[in-house]
């Protein structure tokens, strides 16, 4: 596919659209390809321009996680689809403590998507990969009649590698754990919320979508021995320690003054009737380790740029019942059940 | 945060704590019920039981907007959804709340019906405009303090002359239900459930004032203290209750006197009072038929009311057989005093209303409080 530009007009990126054509397999697609996704995703893998990547794989376990991505708006401050796309599945294999090898991503188009929105999605998640230094190592185009997608959705998978002698699970937490959170709650959610149009909500909120690995890879050189690792991504906070307590059969006390939220994400909450523990996240982990470890963990959290505002938020607890508990702020206590449903908000 | 984050303030907590603990008499019981849904969420939310001495207890009343609507009003909401030219906006835990037959707004939505999540009555007259073509009714719900917003709603879509604009009115009114309340005879006949006194609605005391509830203390002997919404608050109007009952006052004091005026607010009554007139008789969740007790729109504004703009299919869909949510509702009986609680009926698959928004005192047990009272986990 590279050489010299086979096509009598370039794609137009300003004005063009997404068409039919553009996914039947046929020259129209290989333009968009070549034009597009490679010039920006361009790498030594993608560049073979086989149906698949191959390449070799160093000593240790696999890991591999997908994850669609359908986010409304497709652009919000602090990130995008694209960009979603790529911390999303990193952070997910990333959250068993390996190092993340490559990516690959499948997108459905949907007919007359503007190509300028394309490409500016295709470029920011270049970007991603390349800050993260994790290449889109093959991937797939699709297209759907206008009216069956909604706009673009994106399916990446993601493979890495975890070291020897790292065995991170979610049913590894025991009594007497310690739970540490890597920084402030609910930025990702608002701020989407409050970019959807018809919330006329003004904020300076930004997502606080990352890539996870980095901080993974400090947090276990210092303590090889965490026992769990997870992204409070969908149902926020809530759902992730209740998945966990659930996973590894025990309770969880938590401390609601060291769970730390943004002032502004508070004050947003606050007026739309939310839950900063029932908020999206996409660059935030809940670490659980040994307590011997905690103090080596904590510090290394705080010493890389992702986890400079991680704290301690609680402990892990024998109980049957696998109940999350929380000493609120006021002083009293509270169980932090699993959301039902989505979180509505309430009318008064 | 500023002018919210004093207001749950540890430390002004605990001096609360130990005031009301010093001023309780430990020879009697408190059972203070808050009416509104707000209070209850707060209450759970921030763990203010735990702060009480144990004969202090709050009894939840029937002051949640969406626990209080009958089945029959939900079918027929369902029912203008399903209309193929209606597109129904409604408040967002609106829909959930369980209909007949398992279903609910939700449900109708998966199933093709096109319902809409609105934050504000703006919302739906703007969907209006977008939709010319389409009929947009707006499902309104809850008591005096949404329903200005929708007498405004309806000023406007007529300024507009926005002829694709219906509003389906249930709102209801707070005083009606206090009363019906003490009336009751579960809660009057002293073998039954005392309440010695209320806490008092705040946003809805914004709209109406403090004054409607000076012939219920002086009338029943109850004293009320309108109390805001954060957990201080909260505390605090406990406080005045228990100093009110241990000196046999039954006074209209008012804790929240930031919002609060004992005329309440006069624009948003007379915006009232030009689009809404009150009905001989309205079917509430747990109360049954309350005499005077909800609002229906004038005839003058017939044309944006939707019960005379479209013919709504009666139901005759009643609650769940086993649900204490009526006895719940009068704080009668206590959520874990119900078979269905916890068993079929949780927020995952609400079978009563009272397990359907968080200022329901089901699911405010359930997600806040259910590891006490012999909840699960203490079985």
């Amino acid at each position: 596919m590279s050489g010299p530009v086979p096509f009598t007009r370039r794609l137009d990126l300003r004005h063009g659209r997404v068409e039919m054509s553009h996914g039947a397999g046929g020259r129209a697609m290989a333009q968009l390809i070549d034009e597009l996704f490679l010039a920006h995703l361009d790498n030594e893998l993608l560049r073979q321009g086989n149906d698949q990547a191959c390449f070799e794989v160093p000593p240790g376990r696999l890991v591999m996680s997908t994850d669609g991505h359908v986010v409304s708006p497709l652009f919000f401050p602090g990130g995008d689809i694209g960009s979603l796309a790529v911390h999303g599945t990193l952070n997910d294999v990333a959250m068993a403590g390996a190092r993340p090898l490559c990516l690959s991503a499948a997108f459905l188009l949907e007919e007359g998507f503007l190509l300028a929105d394309l490409e500016r999605i295709v470029a920011s998640m270049a970007r991603a990969c390349r800050e993260a230094g994790v290449p889109v190592a093959t991937g797939d185009t699709k297209v759907v009649e206008r009216g069956k997608g909604d706009g673009l959705f994106i399916t990446t998978t993601g493979v890495g590698v975890v070291p020897e002698g790292v065995a991170i699970s979610g049913d590894r937490a025991r009594p007497g754990d310690a739970i540490l959170l890597s920084g402030p709650i609910g930025n990702h959610g608002v701020a989407v919320m409050a970019s959807r149009e018809h919330l006329e909500f003004e904020t300076t909120i930004e997502s606080d979508s990352a890539a996870l690995h980095g901080l993974v890879a400090d947090m276990v050189a210092a303590a090889p021995g965490i026992h769990c690792l997870r992204d409070p991504t969908r149902g926020g906070l809530a759902a992730t320690l209740n998945e966990l307590a659930r996973q590894s059969g025990v309770g969880m006390k938590l401390r609601e003054t060291e769970i730390p939220v943004e002032g502004e994400v508070a004050a947003a909450c606050e007026l739309l009737g939310l839950d900063p523990l029932y908020v999206a996240n996409e660059g935030k982990l809940v670490c659980i380790c040994a307590p011997g470890d905690a103090g080596a963990v904590l510090a290394a959290m705080r010493a890389h740029p992702l986890g400079e505002r991680a704290t301690i938020i609680g402990e892990v607890t024998a109980d049957p019942h696998c109940l999350v508990q929380m000493e609120t702020a006021f002083g009293g206590s509270r169980v932090v059940d699993w959301i039902a449903g989505e979180q509505l908000p309430r009318i008064c | 945060m500023k002018y919210i984050g004093e207001f749950r303030d540890r430390e002004l907590a605990r001096t609360l704590a130990e005031a009301i603990a010093r001023e309780a008499d430990t020879g009697r019981d408190y059972r203070l019920m808050e009416f509104c849904g707000g209070h209850t969420h707060a209450i759970f939310r921030y763990g203010v039981q735990d702060l009480m001495p144990e004969n202090v207890t709050f009894v939840h009343g029937p002051g949640c907007p969406v626990c209080v609507l009958p089945v029959r009003r939900i079918d027929q909401a369902i029912a203008l959804a399903e209309r193929e030219e209606v597109i129904l906006c409604t408040y967002g835990d609106t829909m959930r709340v369980p209909a007949g037959r398992g279903r609910s707004l939700l449900r109708a939505r998966a199933e093709g019906a096109d319902v809409r999540m609105v934050w504000s009555t703006r919302d739906a007259l703007e969907i209006a405009r977008k939709h010319p073509e389409r009929q947009v009714v707006f499902f309104a719900i809850g008591f005096e303090t949404t329903t200005p917003p929708t007498a405004v709603a309806i000023l406007q879509a007529a300024r507009e002359g926005l002829e694709n604009f219906s509003v389906f009115c249930n709102h209801v009114l707070t005083p009606a239900a206090i009363l019906n309340l003490l009336e009751s005879p579960e809660v009057r006949e002293l073998d039954g459930v005392a309440i010695d006194g209320f806490l008092g609605p705040s946003h809805v005391s914004a709209v109406i004032g403090s004054r409607p509830y000076e012939f219920f203390a002086e009338e029943y002997r109850k004293p009320v203290v309108i109390a805001g919404f954060e957990p201080l608050d909260v505390m605090q109007s406990a406080l005045m209750l228990i100093r009110q009952l241990n000196e046999g006052r039954a006074e209209v004091e008012n804790e929240y006197t930031r919002v609060v005026s004992r005329e309440g607010n006069r624009k948003a009554q007379a915006l009232v009072a030009e689009v809404f007139e009150l009905r001989r008789t309205f079917e509430w969740r747990g109360l049954g038929e309350v005499p005077y007790s909800a609002l229906r729109i004038k005839g003058q504004w017939a044309a944006f009311d939707a019960e005379r703009r479209f013919e709504i299919p009666d139901s005759r869909a009643a609650d769940v057989r086993g649900c204490e949510c009526p006895r719940i509702l009068r704080g009668v009986k206590k959520p874990t005093d119900c078979r269905l609680f916890g068993t079929v009926c949780t927020p995952d698959n609400p079978m009563g209303s009272c397990m359907v928004s968080s200022e329901g005192a089901c699911a405010a047990y359930w997600s806040y409080g259910r590891f006490r009272d012999g909840g699960e986990a203490a079985a």
